[in-house]
């Protein structure tokens, strides 16, 4: 399970993030909403050490990752995938993954050995199915579709087998039907795995369609939490985070 | 190269087809291949200059090389790689007329001293980003360069170390003989570049170019991304001082242009003449460095603009190196073919 305790971050007079307490139950899917600069992307960089947090707690299954690096952050279990997708340009799909599981099983520094590693293949391949890009396998990184760097980077936090992945905005920058096609496949990747999923997103058809819990951040507080209908209903979230929209229709 | 291949479009690694094992033992037996081509080749060619030219190649290969898992693999564009190579000649230099130890004791120790050199200088230098990282690393070498130029009594200033590096028989090799010198700068050019590609070619050599690739993302998958930098700039300094040794037994001393910073922009010079994307780039633009410099200098006391010229038409014109140039050309090639086909 993780937990967030009075999370805060500030940035000079800003708050980014300010006094977070959350729980995120195992297995669980949680959509992250809030308008533009509501610390959601600052959020998930303090649970991933990208940040250092100013206070607070970070609690995975009881041990507190506040503060701690990176690479520290995801052998315990935290894996992440990007809003602009971050992967490895040369290297092809498969090499990409290869690479990565050699990391999660602690032999990114071998120097006797030659790449690839007998022991990898079968957890590369595993997540090159899962994610639709074992087709791709020879493809060089660089030379994907945007939708498949996505599924890439998403892969590149999935092979190391996470026990809670965080996904900032997985449909960021696709067309209509990408994007539906990107959030079912992160819908069956939840199903299929078991993991908690965290993941950020903007469109609220997508959100209220799959996410059981959400968030609503909103000038680094959490505004509310809830189900979709909730959430929905809620006048603070209609007036935070759809205001504009939702009286321009009122007006109209 | 896989990378390279698969921009091409044509097919990249096949794991299930690939046994690492085979591959490895083929490397060392073309390795081997050419260590006895190359020490027959004084039976053939029995001209001392092929000789003294196969040596230096043997130094400035081993250094280019080196230089090349950093700048190539790494994406660390080091300046001052040659102070490693400094460092090798007058390490052994001194270590042979001071102490008077055999000619392997002085080769590890003075790889030792390399090891602890160039893992204090990495540490603080691989926290450093791309043009500090470049700078802060010249100003170490300018930094030894000083200190070789000033001690004068240990190293001789900038007379460098003089009266001959004493070379006593070891194991019946006895490197005062030339024909012994070059089959045993032979034997380490290629020892130094089979484990290089063996480097190169291991899981750590892939966390490298993820490094190049993506730090952050590297990071975000678990890689200690200081500590891997820090490991191949420790070994790549191992390897430019195994050049600098050999060099300083070729020229029975050691001299402040060793560890000079054009030493390093030669290195650059090299790798960018022969290409970073193959391993064997650098190898072969030391080659070609060191034809144009023998032929160049030569004809003309010009030849710095000469050899800047050079660096133009490569930079400029091909935009890549040598080997890049001709391994996208056979792909572009055999593409061709197979689309006709």
């Amino acid at each position: 399970m993780l937990q967030i305790r009075s999370l805060s971050k500030s940035f000079g007079g800003v708050k980014a993030t300010d006094n977070v307490t959350l729980d995120f139950v195992d297995g669980s899917l949680t959509a992250v909403i809030g308008p533009n600069g509501a610390g959601k992307s600052t959020f998930f960089n303090l649970i991933t050490g990208a940040l250092r947090p100013d206070a607070g707690q970070i609690l995975l299954n009881g041990v507190d990752l506040a503060g701690r690096t990176p690479p520290e952050i995801v052998r315990h279990g935290i894996g992440r995938a990007f809003q602009v997708a971050s992967i490895f340009p040369s290297l092809t799909v498969q090499e990409t993954m290869l690479a990565a599981v050699c990391t999660d099983q602690r032999k990114a520094g071998v120097l006797y050995r030659r790449f690839p590693l007998a022991e990898t293949r079968d957890r590369a391949e595993h997540a090159m199915e899962l994610l639709g890009l074992a087709g791709k396998r020879n493809r060089v990184a660089a030379t994907l579709s945007h939708g498949d760097q996505k599924l890439l980077d998403i892969a590149l936090a999935l092979v190391l087998d996470p026990k809670v992945l965080l996904l900032d905005e997985p449909t960021a920058g696709m067309g209509t039907e990408e994007r539906w096609r990107m959030i079912d496949k992160v819908r069956e990747l939840w199903e299929k795995q078991k993991i908690t999923v965290v993941f950020i997103e903007h469109d609220m058809d997508i959100v209220f369609k799959i996410a059981p819990d959400i968030v609503v951040l909103c000038y680094g507080r959490i505004l509310t939490t809830g189900a979709p209908d909730a959430i929905r209903r809620n006048e603070a979230v209609i007036e935070a985070y759809l205001g504009a929209e939702h009286h321009a229709e009122a007006g109209a | 190269m896989t990378e390279l291949q698969a921009e091409q479009g044509t097919p990249a690694l096949d794991v299930s087809r690939v046994e690492a094992k085979p591959r490895r033992n083929r490397d060392a037996l073309i390795a081997l291949a050419v260590f006895v081509v190359l020490a027959l080749l004084p039976m053939v060619f029995s001209s001392k200059l092929l000789l003294d030219f196969v040596i230096r190649c043997a130094a400035y290969g081993l250094f280019a090389t080196s230089l090349n898992l950093l700048v190539g693999y790494t994406g660390l564009t080091s300046f001052g790689h040659g102070m490693f190579f400094g460092l090798g000649a007058y390490g052994f230099g001194l270590m042979m007329q001071k102490t008077g130890v055999p000619i392997p004791v002085a080769f590890v120790a003075t790889l030792a001293i390399t090891f602890g050199v160039a893992l204090v200088i990495g540490a603080i230098c691989v926290r450093l980003k791309e043009i500090y990282f470049a700078f802060v690393t010249l100003a170490f070498q300018m930094l030894i360069h000083s200190t070789i130029l000033s001690w004068v009594s240990l190293t001789g200033g900038d007379q460098g170390l003089r009266g001959g590096i004493p070379r006593p028989s070891f194991w019946g090799i006895d490197l005062s003989n030339h024909l012994h010198l070059y089959v045993m700068s032979c034997a380490l050019l290629v020892i130094g570049l089979l484990l290089m590609c063996q480097i190169a070619q291991s899981p750590f050599g892939y966390t490298l170019r993820m490094i190049r690739d993506n730090a952050t993302r590297a990071s975000f998958i678990g890689i200690d991304v200081w500590r891997a930098k820090l490991t191949i700039f420790v070994l790549a300094a191992l390897f430019a001082s195994t050049g600098g040794i050999i060099m300083a037994l070729f020229v029975s001393g050691a001299y402040p242009e060793f560890a000079y910073w054009t030493m390093s922009g030669e290195g650059i010079f090299i790798n960018m003449l022969g290409g970073v994307t193959t391993f064997l780039g650098p190898m072969v633009g030391t080659v070609l460095f060191l034809v144009l410099n023998d032929t160049v200098t030569r004809l003309t006391d010009y030849h710095g603009l000469v050899l800047g010229i050079v660096i133009l038409f490569f930079a400029i014109g091909l935009r890549k190196g040598l080997m890049d140039f001709v391994i996208e050309w056979y792909a572009q090639r055999r593409n061709g073919r197979g689309e006709r086909d």
